[in-house]
């Protein structure tokens, strides 16, 4: 081997190094935790650990599923707490027209705030942090008055089942959650929206001249983020087997957030890692059942988070070569 | 005595020599013209004389004693104040507190409202400017705007004040009152430095002229001793040698239109406030339109407005006899007008994204089915399109950012063709891009027309233009001065149609 190779070796393999840490970086840190605590924790590997972690992730991922989309246009969408605790306010209120007239009313409501953050970022010209910034303090404070303020009890059987039933031994919310990923990966990749949607993220002035309905693109990003958001403010309902419009997906956004970030997805947008975006979801979840398990105390998890997510953004950086 | 005195400074950037051995000396009271086209140094030299680059190679001097500006904020409070054409202002204080931003008066240590506000007025009074002075400075005009910022790099004691293009978003009475403030500037001995394409602008107000081209001096000397055609050709005109060793353009010269038929696009009388004045043409199928002038004329506006992307007060547009109404990129692409931007790295590709994606783009609707993509039509387009224009990537799947400008733009035109356009916006189409890449784009558009695409084409290099056109319209200000046809589509009639004075009328 002549001297030259040897030289440039560690150069290629730190650069490999740095294409490969954003993109999988994530993975192997489940990897590693999930080593870890099989070794280290007691009672870890067992099916009803597993259970609990999956249910509790499962809103996460699917606010972070829209959450993704909204910055992979360069955006961001602050209210889906606020869309949570709409649909939780509403789900009391219609159960007793069927459960089908309560989710249909909540995934409505979830439609109008969609709308409207849409109509103020593409339409009006918002920065999208303030546009749903406006949203994320008034809707919850709506819901609260809906809901007078009240946690009220769910006892509609069919309704619960979606947050606490199975189905082929695992949980219904787990299976929604599992179908949401895909279909929005499915978007994201296959579809003349999905591709639209990268393009505006990518280059927005590039996708107005190329001919693009980009209001409408933006638009609908905006509502189909708040669905997802009323999708899973409705399970956490029927998980908890409650509504309290005042908590239901309380501080989410910056779950959903930390998720999409940590799940290798840029926040200058035009790119979208879907699945990226659950580990980044599981990955979070690992951290704080870990540092539960070992009895840390949650300030010293919430610093640890704050590490993992600079550590995230520090890894995605654009290169600035050119 | 110079004021300001650059001397042999040069600047390199990776691949460019953006500034070679220039020259340049300011003296005080003196008004400076320094003109060059898109990529002639001007902007990096002014950069240069404020502290934003430091030069790699060469002398500054200020007031005669060696200088070494190291920060922005250096130049400044040694003197040196720059007016760009964006303002640099606080959009969101009042006007007063711009113009005293950091120099507030104050009384018992708190700023002094009242005699801001007060002194304000009676100092932009000279300027022009009587508004309010404690309206937010972001609700006046942009010529207002402009004042402000002048009145306060005067107030800052400035020794030289540059000013960057500081008439383009000004009204002609506006115009003039600048043209006041800055004989007064001269009176007092302030050396001016007046960046600017608006010859008529440049013979009433500059008293010597610094020509940059492709970061060379090419001339500098009393502007009233240069005549208007010999300006035009120092600023656009390319050596001789380097025409030898390049060789001619690539383009056929033979002319495809059919003289006798119906225009593919007319455009008719488009205005758009400050930029475009009645502007009207006609492109027949098979024919290239040519549209000359210096920067700033008003070719990529007109051509963007065409594309629906730029605001137009006024105007008819029609494809193939079919009004264009209300135009929006959207319409204007329905229509089968496809515009290729002038940035391409701003406006045209989306880099993260592969070939595939980025030529595809503009066509979804057309290969998909109930919203999903087909795979199978966008290989065959992508296929088809790289194949045409000879596209160099590893792969259809290669991200449009790490290939060269030449393929960048070969991607962008993949795109546009693509949409099975009927009229070819084209700005700038081989800027930027290397010599191989520039005769396969200059045989495209001769290829595109003959099969009867009528072709609008923008290029500050003049022999492309002349040598790639049926037809030159030529613009000034946002005017058509002139339409060049058949043998008068030559180097020296375009310059002597862009060098003709204006008509006095203000």
């Amino acid at each position: 081997m002549s001297t030259e190779t040897v030289a440039a070796r560690p150069v290629v393999d730190s650069a490999r190094l740095k294409a490969w840490l954003p993109k999988y970086g994530v993975y192997a840190a489940i990897v590693l935790l999930v080593v870890y605590n099989i070794f280290f924790t007691p009672y870890f590997a067992t099916w009803s650990n597993l259970r609990i972690q999956l249910i509790q992730v499962a809103p996460i991922v699917i606010v972070a599923l829209g959450m993704a989309l909204v910055i992979g246009t360069e955006g961001i969408d602050l209210s889906v707490g606020s869309v949570m605790a709409l649909a939780a306010a509403f789900i009391p209120l219609y159960l007793g027209y069927g459960v089908v007239a309560a989710i249909l009313v909540a995934l409505m409501a979830g439609v109008a705030v969609g709308l409207i953050n849409g109509i103020l970022v593409a339409k009006v010209g918002l920065q999208p942090i303030v546009a749903t910034l406006a949203l994320f303090v008034g809707g919850r404070g709506l819901a609260v008055v809906i809901s007078e303020g009240k946690l009220v009890d769910i006892r509609n059987d069919d309704f619960l089942y979606l947050g606490s039933g199975d189905l082929l031994g695992i949980p219904v919310l787990v299976w929604i959650a599992a179908l949401l990923v895909l279909v929005v990966a499915f978007v994201v990749r296959r579809t003349v929206f999905g591709r639209r949607l990268l393009a505006i993220g990518g280059n927005r002035p590039a996708a107005e001249l190329a001919g693009l309905p980009v209001k409408r693109v933006l638009i609908t990003v905006y509502v189909v983020c708040a669905v997802l958001a009323s999708i899973a403010g409705l399970l956490s309902v029927a998980r908890i087997q409650s509504s309290d419009a005042s908590s239901v997906g309380l501080l989410i956004e910056l779950s959903a957030i930390t998720a999409v970030v940590v799940g290798g997805t840029p926040l200058t947008g035009g790119k979208v890692r879907v699945l990226g975006t659950v580990a980044g979801a599981l990955l979070m979840q690992l951290v704080i059942a870990t540092m539960i398990k070992h009895n840390l105390q949650p300030s010293t998890t919430e610093m640890v988070q704050a590490v993992i997510i600079l550590i995230a953004v520090y890894v995605a950086r654009e290169r600035k070569t050119r | 005595m110079a004021l300001l005195e650059v001397i042999d400074v040069s600047k390199i950037f990776p691949g460019v020599r953006a500034l070679d051995q220039v020259s340049f000396t300011l003296k005080p009271g003196e008004v400076h013209a320094l003109v060059g086209e898109n990529g002639a140094g001007k902007s990096t030299l002014i950069k240069v004389l404020t502290g934003v680059y430091q030069p790699d190679g060469g002398e500054l001097r200020y007031q005669d004693e060696p200088a070494q500006f190291g920060t922005p904020m250096d130049a400044q409070r040694a003197g040196i104040s720059t007016i760009y054409q964006e303002v640099n202002l606080v959009p969101l204080m009042s006007v007063a507190q711009n113009l005293f931003l950091g120099r507030e008066p104050r009384r018992l240590g708190l700023i002094d409202r009242k005699r801001m506000d007060r002194e304000a007025g009676e100092i932009l009074s000279g300027y022009g400017v009587t508004t309010d002075v404690r309206r937010q400075l972001g609700t006046l005009a942009l010529g207002a705007q402009q004042m402000v910022a002048l009145a306060r790099a005067v107030m800052i004691d400035a020794k030289v004040v540059i000013m960057d293009e500081p008439t383009s978003s000004l009204e002609p009475r506006e115009v003039q009152t600048l043209f006041g403030v800055i004989r007064d500037l001269h009176a007092r001995g302030i050396g001016i430095i007046y960046v600017s394409h608006r010859l008529d602008e440049l013979y009433q107000i500059c008293d010597t002229v610094t020509i940059l081209r492709d970061g060379r001096l090419v001339h500098t000397g009393r502007l009233a001793d240069l005549e208007r055609i010999k300006l035009v050709s120092l600023m656009l005109g390319r050596d001789m040698a380097e025409v030898r060793r390049e060789g001619a353009t690539a383009f056929s010269g033979a002319a495809t239109a059919d003289a006798g038929a119906a225009p593919v696009l007319r455009v008719r009388e488009l205005n758009s406030r400050h930029k475009l004045h009645d502007v009207s043409f006609d492109v027949r199928p098979g024919e290239v339109v040519g549209l000359g002038g210096l920067l700033g004329a008003g070719r990529s506006e007109t051509i963007k407005a065409i594309g629906g992307a730029y605001h137009l007060d006024s105007g008819g547009i029609q494809v193939d006899g079919k009004d264009l109404k209300k135009p929006t990129p959207e319409r204007a692409v329905r229509f089968g007008i496809a515009v290729q931007p002038e940035d391409r790295k701003a406006e045209g590709i989306v880099p993260g994204l592969s070939v595939r994606e980025n030529i595809a783009l503009a066509v979804l609707p057309r290969v998909s089915r109930f919203g999903f993509v087909s795979d199978a039509k966008v290989d065959e387009i992508v296929d088809r399109y790289m194949k045409r224009l000879r596209i160099k990537a590893s792969s259809p799947d290669q991200a449009v950012g790490d290939l060269s400008g030449g393929n960048q733009q070969k991607v962008l035109l993949a795109r546009l063709l693509a949409t099975g356009p009927k009229v070819l916006l084209l700005d700038e189409p081989t800027r930027g891009i290397d010599i191989g890449a520039k005769a396969e784009v200059q045989s495209l558009i001769d290829e595109l027309a003959a099969e009867g695409l009528g072709v609008v084409l923008v290029s500050s290099d003049a022999e492309e233009l002349v040598e790639g056109s049926d037809r030159v319209v030529v613009l000034r200000d946002g005017v058509v001065v002139g339409t060049l046809t058949g043998a008068e589509v030559t180097t020296e009639d375009l310059m002597s149609t862009i060098a003709t004075e204006a008509p006095r009328e203000h």
